[in-house]
């Protein structure tokens, strides 16, 4: 293989990031492009609670406001939230099972710059005639008849299938990742939390997007080519957008928090200085939910009328995930237990995550009981328990993530002082804004309402939910300043700055192109820690130091994610421009991408040892 | 090109899975068609629950041209089976006779695009449309997507062959084949799946829909 | 704990609109499920509270401590105790959900409650009662102590049929019927809503249940049915006027009685309705509010504005200020 060396490609500034296939930056590019669309959800929810601070308000108008909740709602969840796991995942995952690189960097850049665009193309519908306003979840036929919404609901339904494609691809490439790629003696069982949550995961957005990808291309076809599937008028039903969406909304939901009990394992243990509680049962209890997940979509539809029948078997699923959930708290517990715990800004995210994701998960329970769940479905009930889940829980460990793993992913320290300010204005923030919701529901308001009247006893509840957002915004405002300190600070960190256990703390910070220059042999679970606890000073290589084979940076993933931007204008203004011909020079520019790619081999290229030594050095 | 040389001449038995790269590939692709599993289940799912919501049009009895969907199959079946021979000689590392298969398996696939097309303008001409229903609509949507799984497999193992022509059988363009070869198994699969759902189903079972 | 946290949850809200102050024995057997769900989880959090203090007061690092924690794997006694106690608290739960589950969706004949035919509109509800032969909108009125079946649909979108105080809910799905059955304890006006988002005015789309003695109520029904058959004349010039213009310009759409469209409510009792659009109350200058300027009260409903002048608007308000069937 070594006759097949060419010259390392030299490549800078921008350029270099949107050409790179590394998964490291690449891993940067989805917490940036996650970070803006965060601040972009995030406005639209301080706009949300403005216009709910005092009943009958008019500081944005009704329309507005459906188009607010719909873009909060789907910028959080499709362009926030999995863009930063997915960062976590491609930072760290790699590194964490000693991998050189993913399966396919390729395809890994083209998961990106898919996600990229489609979420660029949805939010370009405020300035183009309005966002989509049926809400995220886009029931018929409010979503699917073009007389009851308009060219917004077209972003969200081309948006999504774009950015939905991208996260389909990454999910594959883990999945082959994690399969293919371990170091020698990294077993499956001797996997970290994060890496074995990663992968079910992937797993899960494998056996669950085609359902998205589905029942949005029935609603495309639905608004621009005068399709029934949803028109009872000609014979469609209604219902089943909501099967599909749920088929495909329940896991969903797993595959966000999934990742964040894998980054609260990862913490827990780490600043507890004691190995996982229960590491096995973890494993379990995560392949459980990730399956139970699949079981338990009707729960959604608890008031669409299938029926006792359905709605009792669904419900009792439901509440069977309470077990494998329950058995993970009590391992994070029992994993501090008898420990040194130390109160970093990382675990004081995790420890804020425990109290407040069981609230989320009792709430869940109560929601499961379908009886009970005629009086909490659609009201503001429902809107406090899936941000408990959503915000208490994943947001909660993707910060204390950000505070772990930014060491390692950029080589310097986020500030512990402004840190912990962030968590605590943004954890009391949190439960003033969501905690008196559940009130508000039980006591009568549904969710979604632009605005309520005066004299149903609901002004107060609303009140403290509105002013608890200042903590949150504030709380959000000092992570992004400390980040623009940790910019400019000139303090570098070490390669293992918490004593860490798992294998990314082996490297150097930031992680070298290559990750390792020798591949590590693993000799047990916690794999650095084991190494440490033997005496070693790291880990023992498996491989002799030898040259290293890189793929090579490409422009095609940029490439045809643009076609597929165009293609996508092409399609929704098809009726009023006259013409397809827009939505069809968009496909070819993808297809001929596609056929670029399969007749040019990447032969990559390598770094040969006396690279390595150098490199490894300045990192 | 000295290097493929050498790579050719030391050919392994399985060359799709010599190298890590063809391994991963071949898994992702295993992944990927269980997820387009999920996709067209969801298709299937559609299908069946709307099939016989005709909304005044033709009733799947009265619209199958069963002689046509028959051809249909069995050019497609055909071409499963020659897309094996593909892969047999791959595995014995026979190129001219990798080509020969494929450019076969590739003919067999256009001529079930024809007739498909043929069998979607004549529905039309009946009144059985996408917007007529939610029949068509489903039908369409469902068939439609399998033949466009079909056309992009005609032009994708035709690029195939065409680059082999220049690129040879080696470990990098071995998992090529390999992988389009489960590709096409995948989507006569699923045309087994489609005749009897929607055809043969529709032709016997179906409630009488006025 | 129960009673206390019973305690705790009743009295929050407003009597006829809190899911917590239940008025009916659907609303009565759903917060008794929302109580023993709650007091179970409240016991569960109050444990993993209490383990978390502990723990991490107890074994936080103190300054200078060195030396490494004993690694724990696990512990399988611990492991199976909390998989086993969360299942059991699981078949408590159980029981009653799926009892009450079955309870609720049972189905009555006309003999046994109250047949009422909704349906949602963008965005106003229509309530029709087959076997009275009664047509009316926005304001429902029942029998209390009495059941009453729902049969909901849509004529356009998805909404949702919630009446907290009495109990929830049930989606309005276009093509499709779905059935609940409800019941008032006591006479008395409570608060009906939406629930499902449905358009630029779903949080407006309220509407209000009258729930009567069963002997007013039959008086009421028969009042109404009359009302509807032969609606009864004007009196003043300007009422007269207003008339007039109803039946040019509005009949298309709102029926009085049976006569006139059926796109948007029927008007036979407008005057006694609580609310005008289901939200302003019902004085006369919210009506002309309402007539003169829809979108501003209620965007995105279907009602166009007609560009009336004030006269004409006060003509209308006279005519509609008639519309009643009780006195």
């Amino acid at each position: 293989m070594s006759d097949h060396t060419h010259a390392a490609p030299k490549r800078s500034g921008l350029w270099d990031w949107l050409t790179t296939v590394d998964h490291k930056k690449i891993g940067i590019l989805y917490l940036l492009a996650g970070g803006i669309f965060f601040l972009f959800g995030g406005v639209e929810a301080l706009l949300i609670r403005l216009q709910l601070l005092y009943p009958e308000q008019q500081v944005v108008g009704a329309d507005t406001f459906n188009q607010l909740i719909t873009m909060h709602g789907t910028t959080m969840i499709f362009l926030a939230v999995m863009p930063v796991i997915f960062g976590f995942m491609n930072a760290i995952v790699p590194l964490q099972i000693g991998a050189r690189d993913v399966a396919f960097p390729f395809v890994n850049a083209l998961g990106f710059w898919l996600f990229f665009f489609g979420g660029l193309l949805l939010n370009t519908s405020w300035l183009l005639g309005g966002a989509p306003n049926m809400g995220w979840t886009a029931y018929a036929t409010l979503a699917s008849n073009p007389k009851f919404t308009g060219l917004g609901a077209d972003f969200y339904v081309l948006g999504l299938q774009i950015a939905g494609l991208g996260t389909l691809l990454g999910g594959i490439n883990f999945l082959v990742t994690i399969i293919n790629m371990r170091a020698p003696g990294m077993t499956f069982m001797r996997m970290p939390l994060f890496t074995w949550t990663s992968f079910v995961t992937s797993a899960l957005i494998l056996f669950a997007f085609p359902a998205l990808t589905v029942g949005l291309v029935f609603l495309m076809f639905d608004r621009l080519f005068g399709a029934n599937f949803f028109n009872p008028d000609a014979g469609g039903n209604v219902l089943i957008w909501e099967h599909i969406f749920w088929i495909f909304g329940h896991p969903e939901v797993y595959i966000l928090i999934l990742p964040a009990f894998g980054i609260i394992s990862e913490i827990v243990s780490t600043f507890s200085k004691k190995r996982l509680f229960g590491y096995s049962s973890m494993v379990f209890a995560t392949i459980l939910i990730g399956f139970l997940g699949f079981m338990v979509w009707v729960h959604h539809m608890f008031t669409s009328g299938l029926g006792p029948i359905a709605n009792t078997l669904f419900g009792i699923a439901t509440m069977l995930i309470a077990v494998p959930t329950g058995i993970k708290i009590f391992n994070w517990l029992f994993t501090m237990w008898g420990g040194h715990i130390r109160f970093t800004t990382a675990n004081l995210f995790a420890v804020g995550f425990i109290p407040t994701f069981t609230i989320g998960g009792m709430t869940g329970v109560m929601l499961a009981n379908p009886a009970a769940d005629y009086q909490y479905h659609d009201t503001y009930f429902v809107v406090a328990h899936f941000h408990y889940v959503i915000v208490g829980g994943l947001v909660f460990g993707l910060m204390g993530g950000l505070y772990y793993w930014w060491p390692k992913i950029f080589g310097k320290f986020l500030n512990e002082t402004i840190g912990k300010w962030n968590f605590w204005t943004f954890f009391i923030g949190f439960h003033l804004t969501f905690f008196p919701q559940h009130f508000l529901g039980l006591m009568g308001m549904p969710r979604r309402v632009f605005t309520y009247l005066k004299g149903q006893d609901l002004e107060l509840g609303n009140f403290i939910s509105s002013i608890g957002v200042l903590g949150m915004a504030i709380g959000t405002i000092l992570l992004f300043i400390n980040i623009f300190v940790a910019a400019k600070s000139a303090k570098r960190a070490p390669a293992d700055p918490w004593d860490g256990r798992t294998l990314e703390w082996a490297i150097p910070s930031p992680a070298p192109e290559y990750n390792f220059a020798q591949t590590p042999l693993v000799r047990g679970l916690d794999a650095l820690w084991t190494e440490k606890m033997a005496g070693n000073k790291g880990m023992t290589p498996a491989e002799p130091l030898g040259s290293i084979h890189m793929p090579s940076p490409s422009f095609i993933p940029f490439v045809m994610s643009v076609g597929l931007f165009i293609a996508g204008y092409g399609f929704m203004y098809a009726s009023t421009w006259g013409t397809y011909i827009v939505g069809i020079i968009g496909l070819v520019i993808t297809l001929f991408c596609m056929l670029l790619r399969s007749l040019y081999d990447d032969h990559g290229y390598h770094i040969e040892p006396d690279e390595i030594e150098e490199k490894g050095v300045k990192a | 090109m000295a290097a493929d040389h050498a790579l050719h001449t030391a050919l392994p038995d399985e060359p799709e899975k010599a190298t890590l790269e063809g391994k991963n590939k071949v898994l992702g692709f295993w992944l990927f068609l269980g997820g387009e599993t999920v996709l067209f289940g969801t298709l299937f799912a559609t299908f069946i629950a709307l099939r016989d919501q005709v909304n005044g049009g033709p009733t799947a009895k009265e619209l199958f041209e069963m002689p046509i969907v028959a051809w249909a199959t069995f050019l497609l079946l055909t071409s499963s089976l020659t897309s094996v021979f593909a892969t047999l000689a791959l595995h014995k590392h026979n190129l001219k006779q990798v080509q020969a298969w494929l450019v076969v398996t590739v003919l067999l696939g256009l001529g079930f695009l024809g007739l498909e097309i043929y069998e979607f303008v004549h529905y039309v001409h009946e009144g059985h449309k996408i917007s007529s229903s939610a029949f068509g609509s489903a039908f369409y949507t469902l068939v439609g997507f399998h033949g466009g799984h079909v056309a992009f497999g005609v032009l994708w193992i035709t690029t195939l062959i065409i680059q082999s022509f220049k690129k040879g059988l080696t470990v990098v363009t071995a998992p090529k084949f390999y992988v389009a070869g489960l590709y096409w198994h995948f989507i006569d699969v699923v045309w087994v799946f489609i005749f009897t759902v929607v055809y043969l189903m529709g032709m016997i079972g179906g409630k009488a829909v006025a | 704990m129960l009673m206390a946290l019973a305690l705790v949850l009743t009295g929050c809200g407003k009597e006829n609109l809190s899911t917590l102050i239940p008025q009916g024995p659907v609303a009565e057997k759903q917060f008794f499920l929302m109580v023993l769900t709650s007091s179970i989880m409240t016991g569960v959090f109050l444990i993993v509270i209490i383990i978390l203090t502990y723990v991490l007061i107890r074994y936080r690092q103190r300054p200078g401590q060195t030396g490494i924690p004993k690694q724990v794997e696990g512990s399988h006694k611990l492991e199976i105790l909390w998989t086993v106690i969360p299942f059991l608290l699981l078949i408590v739960m159980a029981v009653p959900t799926v009892a009450i589950a079955f309870d609720l969706a049972k189905e009555y004949s006309n003999k046994d409650a109250l047949q009422v035919k909704v349906t949602a509109h963008q965005f106003w509800w229509e309530f029709e009662y087959p076997d009275l032969g009664i047509v009316t909108a926005q304001d429902l009125y029942i029998p209390a102590g009495k059941k009453v079946e729902f049969t909901v649909t849509s004529a356009d979108v998805i909404h949702a049929f919630w009446i907290p105080a009495l109990g929830g809910k049930i989606d309005t799905n276009p093509g499709l019927t779905n059935k609940i059955w409800l019941q008032a304890d006591k006479p008395g006006t409570y608060f009906g809503k939406c629930a499902e988002l449905c358009g630029a005015s779903h949080a407006l789309m309220d509407f209000k249940v009258e729930a009567l003695e069963p002997a007013a109520f039959d008086a009421w029904a028969k009042k109404m049915k009359a009302a509807e058959a032969a609606p009864a004349p004007t009196a003043t010039a300007a009422a007269a006027q207003g008339q007039e213009i109803f039946r040019k310009s509005c009949m298309g759409c709102h029926a009085i009685g049976n006569e006139g469209g059926k796109l948007a409510p029927n008007l036979t009792n407008f005057a006694e309705r609580h609310k005008v659009a289901g939200i302003r109350d019902n004085k006369k200058e919210f009506v002309a509010e309402w007539l003169t300027d829809p979108q501003q009260v209620k965007p995105g409903n279907t009602m166009p504005n007609l560009h009336l002048s004030p006269d004409q608007v006060n003509a209308l308000v006279e005519y509609l200020s008639t519309l009643k069937v009780n006195q």
